[in-house]
């Protein structure tokens, strides 16, 4: 042991670092901001209604979940007004939020583990897979089994990828990487062709909404599916911070930290496969958030994972419930999808902060 | 100090597909002193480092620290026995010298702690040892390759391992950042440490080490002293230059000419 005899020398007296209290400031607030954009997300909107009367109806549900119908008296509303409370706004915005939390969580695992800082949630492939399954299950009129469908096209091209990357040899990141890419460039190949030969009229915008990524028409099923994978695959990916920390330097760094590199690896790409699987299932593939949000809170968290992996789940939830606000109010009674907003609302947002941090950087 | 306190390297073998990289090699390096691993490009002084550090298994033979097999230890086990520094380990990531000798406390803490304030004063101490205290909070991408080498090895440190393996740590430094990194490996044997380290530079190994390994094509071809193996007859047939060997005016070690 490097048996130091001289004395250790007295802490340096200077600002010993405030990195006890921040992680829990920071959580802290993101939550508290989370909790608050949910409250507040869906109370507005274009049907007439009044803050009382959202948080009343939401009151009234939530007591007589809980059984608690009698001790606390709520007036339920009118069914129509209760309606769009319950079964449009809640589930769109808690839809919204749990895809937020996992495409930024999987867009950090993804680039710490291929150390890519390009690298997002749909590299291997996942959001062309998907996209073919939704758009030929579209086109043939089928849009019940547009989840399925969804989701088994991402895991069918992942699958794909990682068998070609097997193909090629020893599989490394970068072999992923490039075989990921020839299955999406496949994929997307498919899915225009299906697109330019049959789509018409009403799927024709059915299809490129959903190919924008959006989370309109998200119902209490979208909500189980999305929160269900992210609490299942996103939790023990936000606590996986120290793994993916020893991958810093590179995989022989991490073997010298005592990682199974390979174990590893494998583990967290097929978690992260999963969890994106389930959530381009419900919303399509929602750009941004995935790819520049983990790169913005690392530029107030560093690089280490400890904070950066449940922060930036926290701000990925709160930023796509706003974002997804915007897409249905701006333009009412039109909507946008939600990934045009991610990109024209993100990019500008992200070259801000990165020109504020310029120092860091 | 017994015969067996150090590192001893028994039979190893290393191939990939049918070249054979690593053929065969024993070598020994005691504790308390720092050992040169030297050889031509290409002579397998990187792929033996590896396979000692475990990142690449074996075909053969056995890695021995302190009597004890390494390669049979658990890898936590093992990162808390060794520590590694590779050639230029890079990231593109922002982070703060003081997170990146932090990582080396990984194999210390259960995967789902935080950084303790123990483990903030070990960083700090690795630091110190390092001799780059000054640069803990400054960010890793704006340090100079000499300062960033001495923080990787700070890294190590923090590792708190009895054994400490560099692969070419003084590459691209500059003269004063070569031989600042090799005062830093001089002070760590003398607390006891084990150092094993690959060095291109044959002066530098001269000036330096306690011990010098010459490997060639996969196996030892010569190993002891700094006086028994960096002579002319030794290098001359390896390097294929002709080599003399002059006396340092002031320290008293050998300095090595080469060419006509």
């Amino acid at each position: 042991m490097a048996t130091t005899t001289t004395a250790r020398p007295p802490a340096p007296a200077a600002p010993a670092r405030r990195r006890s209290a921040r992680p829990g400031v920071w959580l802290g607030g993101a939550a508290a901001a989370l909790v608050v954009t949910v409250l507040v997300a869906v109370t507005i909107g274009t049907a007439n209604l009044s803050v009382a009367e959202v948080w009343r109806s939401i009151a009234w549900h939530v007591t007589q979940a809980l059984g608690l119908g009698d001790a606390v008296s709520v007036d339920p509303l009118s069914r129509l007004r209760d309606g769009i409370v319950w079964e449009l706004r809640l589930p769109r915005v808690l839809t919204a939020a749990a895809v937020g939390a996992g495409l930024a969580l999987c867009g950090v695992v993804m680039q710490s583990l291929t150390r890519n800082p390009l690298a997002d949630p749909y590299l291997l492939g996942l959001s062309s897979g998907a996209s073919l399954g939704a758009v030929a299950v579209l086109v043939l009129g089928l849009s019940v089994l547009l989840p399925v469908a969804a989701f088994t096209g991402a895991v069918l091209a992942l699958a794909a990828a990682l068998a070609l990357a097997g193909a090629l040899g020893t599989i490394t990141p970068t072999r992923t990487i490039l075989a990921g890419l020839a299955i999406s460039q496949l994929c997307a190949a498919a899915t225009s062709f299906i697109i330019f030969w049959s789509a018409t009229g009403d799927s024709y915008r059915e299809i490129l909404s959903w190919l924008m990524g959006s989370v309109a028409g998200a119902t209490w099923s979208s909500v189980a599916i999305a929160a269900g994978a992210v609490v299942v695959l996103g939790v023990p990916l936000a606590l996986s911070g120290s793994v993916l920390d020893a991958f810093t330097f590179g995989d022989t760094a991490a073997s010298a930290l005592g990682v199974s590199v390979k174990g590893t690896r494998w583990v967290l790409l097929v978690a992260v496969a999963l969890l994106t699987g389930a959530l381009v299932s419900v919303s399509g593939s929602i750009g941004f958030v995935g790819l520049i949000l983990p790169h913005a809170v690392r530029l107030v968290t560093g690089a280490r994972h400890r904070l950066l992996l449940p922060l930036s789940a926290l701000c990925g939830a709160t930023f796509l419930v706003w974002a997804d606000t915007l897409a249905r109010t701006v333009f009412a009674p039109r909507e946008v999808p939600v990934g045009i907003i991610t990109a024209a609302l993100g990019a500008p947002v992200f070259a801000v902060i990165l020109w504020r941090g310029r120092e860091r950087v | 100090m017994s015969a067996m306190d150090g590192l001893a390297v028994e039979r190893v073998t290393w191939s990939i597909g049918d070249r054979l990289i690593v053929d065969g090699i024993d070598c020994t390096a005691p504790a308390g002193a720092v050992t040169g691993l030297i050889g031509p490009n290409g002579s397998g002084k990187s792929t033996l480092l590896r396979v000692l550090a475990a990142v690449q298994s074996p075909d053969a033979g056995r890695v021995l620290h302190d009597g004890e097999d390494l390669l049979a230890l658990g890898r936590r086990r093992r990162a808390r026995r060794l520590a590694f520094v590779e050639q230029e380990a890079a990231t593109d990531l922002p982070l703060s010298v003081l997170d990146a000798v932090l990582l080396g406390r990984i194999p210390h803490r259960s995967l789902l702690a935080g950084d303790s304030a123990a483990d903030v004063a070990v960083a700090r101490e690795a630091l110190a040892r390092a001799g780059v205290s000054e640069l803990a909070d400054r960010s890793l991408g704006t340090l100079s390759g000499g300062e960033r080498q001495r923080v990787h090895v700070a890294r190590a440190l923090a590792q708190e391992t009895p054994l400490l393996l560099l692969d070419e740590p003084t590459n691209h430094l500059d003269i004063a950042a070569q031989l600042s990194v090799m005062t830093v490996l001089r002070k760590l044997a003398a607390d006891g440490v084990t150092v094993l380290t690959a060095l291109h530079d044959l002066n530098l190994a001269a000036g330096s080490c306690d011990h010098v390994v010459l490997l060639a094509q996969g196996q030892v071809v010569a190993a002891g002293s700094v006086a028994q193996v960096l002579v002319p007859q030794v290098l001359e047939p390896v390097y294929g230059v002709r080599c003399d060997v002059l006396t340092h005016p002031r320290t008293g070690r050998p300095v090595l000419v080469f060419g006509e």
